[in-house]
């Protein structure tokens, strides 16, 4: 059964005079990867920050229409901001562990969320790493530098981090484009895995991967959504002229 | 191809002429900067040279009497300290709270502007200028209001330890608003946007990725506020900087059972820079103490080295802490 998580009504987002989004629609479902595609510039991230409201770190930003989680509107007056990004939990596109130990940065999420017993810390821990595929790889060396991982473990171990904020969708801004492929790979399979709990939006460049691990795409162009389907529905056959030139690259 | 390029490659052909063309601009570089260290070197050679006869336990420790040639500097050394560490106590909170405001939560570009123009311009200001303004400000508006509101008769409005404290404060605060704002922006974007992301709060960024991170920018801060502070004469002046104390402006705090002895910072206090001041313009016979200026001098420089070499110390740990988690 498909439940809609997230409902975005007639959404527009503005940057000082730029208009980022014009008028977009569409329903995230519950645990199902959608993908977000769509040529540089095309609005893509912008959505993706919308739904957390990071958008409003940068000066200048309005918006317009509607976003729900749960039915409710997160622009609303009475949201909390720093609770709404513990439930919608981030991973960007360049690795950005804290320059602290691999532990540090684990407990980080749940120190400010006031957790201090240590056995419930080591808990979450070891829960969201097992979750993260990356437990294994750093259950003995929690008191290292983070930075000494590989850059696709920091990646994965960026997951980690954000599970132990316990969130309930997952947005992720390229999250693989700056790795090797058997890294790429490994993160595709915890994307598949991380669904069965978690709600899970993906921006990406890279066309097989869309393929690979999306329920949904959702074709951006030009800050308007263009075409929103199943995948393979996208990908075999797209209602728009665009999409079809766009996933062929054609253009784009 | 192939040929060609190894041709090129392997000529060496370049004239002496060629050659002092091209390194020019080195040459003449690495000479002014060689002068710079000469100089610095030479004032250094010159005060150690002409100042360490007269460095002896009794220069350092005995009170002043009038007569340079039994004169201490020990109460200068201690009202140097006292002032310095006053000093530092108001300015460092002011100055890091002031940068992380300007860096962290102004968000109208005009008024960060105009605070960014009036800190440079603060640091322009002569310091004889912040000697007047404390006199004015602090002695005769603050010192004295408080006086009448808390009817203590002369104990704040009157030239003292606490304000040329407060004076200096204000003379060094640019250097730390500066370099505090300087390390607070050097943070990348992408740290705070993880903490944001993991829903943090602004102030919990600030805290706990932010801060921890532009400490050892924010210690050199402080570190070039305290050899600033510690070495000017001119703020002091009129601030209760006496010419002759024979004792220490002592107080006694009173914890329990135990009476411990302060510094008064409402008293009249000496001061190193001062007293080289003094010592050079003040004396009848500016010959006799000539040595005696050089080594009040050179007590002052070793005082300020050795608060950058701890400060240093200091900086180097916190580096370590930092280096074991950031290697790459």
């Amino acid at each position: 059964m498909k439940e809609t998580k997230i409902k975005i009504n007639n959404l527009s987002v503005f940057f000082n005079y730029t208009q980022a989004l014009n008028n977009v629609s569409l329903d995230v479902f519950n645990n199902k990867v959608t993908t977000l595609i769509g040529p540089s510039g095309c609005g893509k991230t912008s959505l993706l920050r919308t739904l957390n409201r990071m958008n409003e770190l940068i000066g200048g930003f309005k918006i317009k229409g509607h976003v729900f989680i749960d039915d409710v509107d997160i622009y609303e007056k009475n949201i909390d901001v720093v609770n709404l990004r513990k439930l919608v939990g981030m991973v960007f596109q360049k690795s950005n562990l804290f320059p602290k130990s691999i532990y540090e940065n684990l407990i980080f999420a749940p120190t400010i969320n006031g957790i201090k017993n240590k056995t419930e810390l080591n808990e979450i821990i070891e829960k969201a790493c097992i979750q993260a595929a990356i437990w294994n790889e750093v259950k003995d060396r929690l008191t290292e530098n983070a930075y000494n991982l590989s850059s696709g473990q920091q990646q994965r171990l960026c997951i980690a981090r954000v599970l132990t904020a316990k969130p309930d969708i997952l947005l992720m801004d390229e999250p693989a484009s700056a790795l090797d492929p058997i890294s790429t790979n490994k993160i595709e399979e915890l994307i598949y895995d991380l669904k069965e709990k978690y709600t899970i939006i993906v921006v990406t460049h890279n066309m097989q991967q869309a393929a690979r691990i999306s329920d949904y795409i959702a074709f951006l162009y030009m800050g308007q959504l263009i075409e929103y389907d199943k995948t393979s529905k996208i990908f075999t056959n797209p209602a728009n002229k665009q999409t079809e030139d766009y996933i062929t690259g054609r253009f784009g | 191809m192939t040929y060609n390029s190894s041709k090129i490659l392997l000529t060496k052909n370049k004239s002496l002429k060629d050659y002092i063309k091209e390194n020019f601009g080195i040459i003449i570089l690495r000479m002014l900067t060689w002068i710079v260290v000469l100089i610095f070197l030479f004032i250094i050679v010159i005060i150690f040279y002409n100042g360490s006869d007269v460095i002896t336990w009794r220069f350092l420790l005995n009170p002043p009497s009038g007569d340079p040639q039994k004169d201490g500097i020990g109460i200068a050394i201690i009202g140097t300290l006292a002032v310095s560490f006053l000093m530092i106590l108001l300015a460092v909170p002011i100055g890091i709270l002031s940068a992380i405001y300007i860096v962290e939560y102004a968000e109208n570009d005009r008024l960060k502007k105009i605070i960014r123009i009036s800190i440079n311009n603060l640091a322009g200001v002569p310091s004889i200028v912040f000697g007047l303004f404390g006199l004015g400000f602090f002695v005769l508006v603050v010192g004295k209001n408080i006086d009448t509101a808390l009817s203590t008769g002369l104990l704040f409005g009157k030239p003292s330890l606490l304000w040329a404290s407060a004076t200096l404060a204000i003379l060094v605060l640019p250097t730390i608003i500066v370099s505090t704002m300087e390390s607070l922006e050097r943070i990348p974007a992408e740290q705070r946007n993880a903490a944001y992301g993991l829903g943090a709060s602004k102030w919990q960024v600030i805290r706990k990725i932010v801060f921890p991170q532009a400490r050892p920018g924010i210690l050199t801060g402080v570190i070039l506020a305290i050899s600033r502070g510690a070495g000017e004469a001119a703020p002091v002046l009129f601030l209760g900087c006496a010419f002759f104390l024979p004792h220490l402006p002592l107080t006694y705090l009173n914890v329990g059972f135990f009476s411990i002895p302060i510094i008064n910072p409402a008293e009249q206090f000496m001061f190193l820079a001062y007293n080289v001041f003094n010592l050079a313009t003040q004396s009848p016979n500016p010959e006799i103490t000539l040595p005696y200026q050089y080594g009040t001098v050179l007590i002052l420089i070793s005082l300020v080295l050795i608060f950058n070499i701890t400060a240093v110390i200091f900086r180097y740990k916190f580096r370590k802490i930092l280096d074991e988690v950031t290697t790459f």
